[in-house]
């Protein structure tokens, strides 16, 4: 019965997750988006602990606390850090035709849903009465998150929504490994973490250099690169 | 044992490196440790040599022909490069380019990126593979950055942000790859090993393979500059140090291909079709076909360059793609050509730019005359590139062309369109710059001589003797890849 419950909190958590990329999406506010990326690490991390308790996989455990120190405590933290540091905290960005990112995000959501169809089956169940805890929307939902991300990164101008845009699109991948293979191997998710921290640090280290080279973070600015003609 | 000594060297040294910061004796550091770890490299080869492929370290190193002759190929243009960066660097200090307190971690992040590359190369994992495959890209973007111009800085933001997203969808097909794998056999890390997943390929879901195969070939392709994914490798590499510039295009893009490589071959294996190497061969084709074109617009040396990586990295995808023993065979030793060619001309190149404080074509004049070393080393290593006899890299091509004539003739007037208009595009260049009157403008610079006669001695040598054991080794390595 409760395995029941926590199956449905699972999918909650899903649409949770769907819904904060969304809201990234068309977030104009910096402190605002990362408040929202905040959230979205919150839902994941509560995900993967309940996966790992209903599987009763130990290890989820370890990524789920992962997770809640990386992304729900320090890259924020970093992040708010960064953006008082660089004065743009209060900064609003402007974005062009939010219905049209918004229609084209539905359509990144039923591409990725065509995309997995195919997927006969995934993870084994756990036993023969009980149904799939991972379901195959779920990882439609993942593939979406990260597409979702991939769209926010083109459709913002400013480096440090860049970058959340990218974060995003990382928690959708973390998000299909812990929902359709139950967590990758330890070894690899601690190395994958260790990546994501390394690639922070650089990219404070670039907010500083694109901000004293180009006295502001908008990426339109670096365009002096092209094919010469 | 020499697997362990091969990848703790670079990973020490950059310990070490880090430590030292700018030091007086960095630079030579780095060359000693860059020895040290060829060294441990042809040790390996020879183990490996003797009693076949090894498993390390709980089953999680693996060393068979493939990933050695790759890992010696990576060892011998490091080491060759830190020579040339000594030298090199040193200059750009001198000449007020860089100032020395720049130079704090150059050399321990080009050890990190060398020992990421070596663990890429030599890990059994498919996870590891990735871990270190973004390790290594985030290792030099500050290399790329390192001038802290405003190109350089947009430079390496764009390395930075598309290599990052190229890479995460290289992560995707890997989960993907895990969940068709976890299926047969059990979940672990077992599910990710090469050696495991190769002896059930048959048992593995191909809808979910073939998908997972796409993405993957996305994420490294972006990693190789295949196009359409191509965009950073020029700007990255034209406008970081030429050190950095050789290895990336040496080294880093066969790194990226390999890893392809030994995901085609896994899930051709599993589908018992030919979709994995159609896909690559798509690729190969519109990236030499592309990047052919881009070489005749370019003004910057560099630049240039770059976009002659992108074609190389087009036809060894393609001649991979294509399968077979000869394309096969053809590719392999094209990847060692590459490198050693590629990275020679960035050397000379880089000399060419220091002598004349610029890097567009147009203000370099007169190199035979300057500077003998650099102008013929220039002259010879675009001869080489282009695929001239009797240089190495006309063997390794004509092998791809004659395999492409057989597998696939209606793609070959394509591929060799691509060739000749790149080759052309190249010669049409070099030549104004190596020969002509000495310009007022040019200044002696004091060159690294010993990497660029090397390498382009050692691709002249296998053009017209080809060693046995390198012939017998590539056989066996394309017995049974293709």
């Amino acid at each position: 019965m409760y395995i029941d419950f926590v199956h449905h909190i699972n999918s909650f958590l899903a649409a949770f997750i769907l819904l904060t990329a969304f809201g990234m999406l068309v977030q104009r506010r910096m402190s605002g988006l990362i408040f929202l990326f905040t959230w979205q690490g919150l839902f994941l991390s509560i995900h993967t602990a309940l996966v790992g308790f209903l599987v009763n996989r130990h290890h989820l455990y370890i990524s789920s606390a992962l997770t809640l120190a990386l992304k729900v405590i320090l890259l924020p933290y970093i992040l708010h850090t960064l953006v008082r540091r660089l004065k743009i905290h209060k900064e609003v960005e402007t974005i062009f035709n939010v219905p049209t990112i918004m229609l084209i995000g539905i359509a990144l959501v039923i591409l990725a849903y065509h995309l997995v169809s195919p997927i006969r089956e995934l993870s084994p169940p756990l036993s023969l009465v009980q149904p799939h805890i991972v379901t195959r929307s779920i990882l439609a939902v993942a593939l979406a998150s990260v597409m979702l991300g991939l769209l926010m990164m083109i459709t913002r101008k400013n480096a440090v929504t860049q970058i959340i845009g990218f974060l995003a699109m990382e928690n959708g991948l973390f998000f299909a490994a812990t929902s359709a293979t139950y967590g990758m191997p330890l070894l690899v998710e601690l190395g994958v973490a260790l990546d994501i921290l390394i690639a922070a640090f650089i990219f404070g280290v670039f907010f500083f250099h694109i901000h004293s080279n180009f006295d502001s973070l908008d990426v339109e600015q670096l365009a002096r690169l092209k094919e010469v003609d | 044992m020499s697997l362990i000594a091969l990848l703790c060297i670079p990973l020490l040294a950059a310990i070490v490196l880090a430590i030292v910061r700018e030091g007086r004796f960095a630079a030579e550091i780095n060359v000693a440790a860059s020895i040290a770890t060829f060294m441990a490299g042809v040790w390996l080869a020879w183990d490996v040599y003797g009693h076949g492929a090894m498993l390390v370290a709980g089953e999680l190193l693996f060393a068979d022909a493939f990933s050695v002759y790759l890992a010696v190929i990576t060892s011998f243009v490091s080491m060759t490069t830190s020579v040339f960066s000594r030298r090199y660097m040193a200059q750009e200090q001198q000449h007020g380019i860089m100032r020395p307190r720049r130079m704090r971690y150059y050399h321990a992040l080009f050890q990190l990126f060398i020992s990421a590359m070596l663990v890429a190369l030599l890990t059994n994992s498919v996870g590891i593979l990735w871990i270190a495959m973004e390790m290594a890209t985030l290792s030099t973007v500050l290399l790329v950055s390192h001038y802290r111009t405003p190109s350089s800085i947009e430079a390496a933001w764009k390395y930075f942000i598309l290599c990052g997203v190229g890479i995460a969808q290289a992560l995707f097909g890997t989960i993907l790859l895990y969940l068709a794998a976890e299926k047969v056999l059990g979940e672990g890390g077992e599910a990710l090993l090469w050696t495991n997943l190769n002896r059930v390929s048959s048992m593995m879901e191909p809808n979910i393979l073939s998908m997972a195969f796409v993405f993957l070939m996305v994420g490294y392709g972006t990693k190789m500059g295949l196009v359409p994914v191509h965009h950073w490798l020029p700007d990255a590499h034209s406008e970081g140090p030429s050190p950095i510039s050789a290895v990336l295009s040496g080294l880093l893009l066969n790194v990226a291909l390999y890893a392809l490589v030994r995901c085609k071959v896994l899930v051709d294996a599993s589908l018992g079709t030919h979709h994995a190497g159609n896909i690559m061969m798509g690729f190969g084709l519109l990236s030499v076909l592309v990047s052919a074109f881009s070489i005749l617009r370019q003004k910057d040396i560099k630049r240039m360059f770059a976009y002659s990586s992108i074609e190389h990295m087009g036809i060894t995808t393609f001649a991979f793609g294509l399968g077979g023993a000869t394309a096969t065979f053809g590719a392999l030793l094209h990847m060692l050509l590459h490198s050693l060619t590629k990275s020679s001309l960035f050397f000379a190149g880089g000399h060419a730019i220091q002598m004349h404080q610029s890097q567009e074509m147009s203000r370099i004049r007169g190199l035979i005359r300057g500077n003998p070393f650099v102008g013929w080393g220039l002259m010879f290593g675009v001869m080489a590139i282009v695929g001239m006899p009797p240089f190495g890299v006309f063997v390794s091509e004509f092998l791809i062309l004659t395999a492409t004539v057989k597998g696939a003739p209606y793609l070959t007037p394509f591929l060799v369109a691509g060739l000749a208009v790149a080759a052309a595009a190249l010669f049409r260049r070099v030549q104004s710059m190596a020969m002509a009157e000495v310009p007022s403008y040019q200044h002696p610079v004091q060159v690294a001589y010993v990497p660029i006669v090397l390498h382009v001695t050692l691709v002249l040598m296998i053009g017209i003797y080809m060693p046995d054991v390198l012939n017998q080794w590539l056989k066996n390595i394309a017995g049974y890849l293709k």
